[in-house]
């Protein structure tokens, strides 16, 4: 067999180190993909609020997965417990590591303690989508929710996340902001480690 | 000035899908639009049974006195047609240009049923900027 010689044989599976894997994904096959998703979950639902949950859950299986990889490759199994630190890991390294670009901006409410905002000109997911306008509000990055909602839960900061097209002028795209609002208990074990 | 009349996207069962005027000349109300789309797919079908070399693939360029008309058929049969003045250039890169606009804005887009009328924001806007003629030109380099 050729090139066999070359790879040291494990015995066990398991034993085989990670690889980082190929690098890059084409971006047509992922927007084919993702519309046949939408396009499937369209079938099954009745409205606009349950297709947005399903996005969303799909999201969350990712986001899940994607915690534990990259706790594994990119931090050398250390985990966060300080609020900043998870939200610069997801504004940062998971956005790398699935849009291959940190996001554009990570801000902190003004309104409310609990709310934090990553924002994005244009979602990746979005990037080849145009919502009809009998759609309303409805917005694909409602995934990316999900994923980083699946993310913050896993890490033990449960959170409630929504994605949001914010209209700039000047610009005729609005930008996609993903709304992030802690529970009252990370607030309060945050407060805690602060003292 | 080289200047582009009017564009047409039609099915591969002819129906018109979508019919962009650039409001110079050649305007057409619904109705035209729609007879003249399926004009040209009789036409361009008929063609090549008339050709007498054989695996013609269709009408590629009509030349008239006061427009040319550009044809560019996709694989799956979709057909790109564009209406100039006559002898403007880099119409068959600006077809297929457009073409690569289709597939990325239109086919990828989960909100579109294939066949049906293209009502794809982006599409339309990226199409505006392709069609503005300094872009023209660059697509001939």
């Amino acid at each position: 067999m050729i090139g066999v010689g070359k790879m040291k044989l494990y015995s066990n599976v398991l034993d085989k180190p990670l690889s980082k894997g190929k690098q890059e994904v084409s971006l047509s096959a992922f927007a084919l993909l993702f519309s046949e998703l939408v396009q499937y979950n369209q079938t099954q639902v009745d409205n606009i609020a349950e297709l947005e949950r399903r996005l969303d859950d799909a999201g969350y299986a990712v986001g899940a997965r994607v915690l534990e990889l990259l706790c594994n490759r990119d931090k050398g199994n250390r985990r966060e417990t300080r609020l900043l630190g998870i939200l610069s890991f997801v504004h940062s390294t998971v956005w790398k590591v699935l849009f291959g670009k940190v996001a554009d901006s990570l801000e902190k409410g003004t309104e409310h303690e609990d709310e934090y905002m990553i924002s994005e000109k244009e979602l990746l997911v979005n990037r080849f989508i145009s919502i009809p306008k009998d759609m309303g509000t409805f917005n694909c990055g409602a995934f990316v929710a999900g994923i980083v909602k699946g993310v913050l839960d896993n890490a033990g900061f449960p959170a409630v996340v929504t994605a949001h097209f914010v209209p700039i002028e000047g610009q005729h795209r609005p930008r996609t902001t993903i709304l992030i609002k802690f529970a009252h208990e990370v607030l309060k074990r945050e407060a805690r480690l602060s003292q | 000035m080289a200047a582009i009349y009017s564009l047409y996207i039609i099915n591969k069962s002819g129906g018109l899908i979508f019919y962009k005027d650039c409001g110079t000349k050649g305007r057409m109300d619904t109705n035209d639009s729609l007879r003249v789309a399926s004009l040209w797919h009789s036409m361009h079908a008929i063609s090549q049974q008339l050709s007498p070399v054989n695996g013609c693939s269709g009408i590629d360029l009509l030349q008239a006195d006061t427009f040319d008309l550009h044809c560019f058929q996709s694989l799956p049969g979709t057909k790109f047609f564009v209406v100039c003045e006559p002898e403007t250039p880099h119409m068959e890169s600006l077809l297929r240009y457009i073409y690569e606009l289709y597939t990325d804005y239109v086919l990828k887009n989960p909100f579109y049923e294939i066949e049906m009328p293209i009502r794809c924001e982006l599409f339309d806007i990226n199409l505006s900027q392709a069609v503005q003629s300094d872009r023209v030109a660059l697509l001939g380099r």
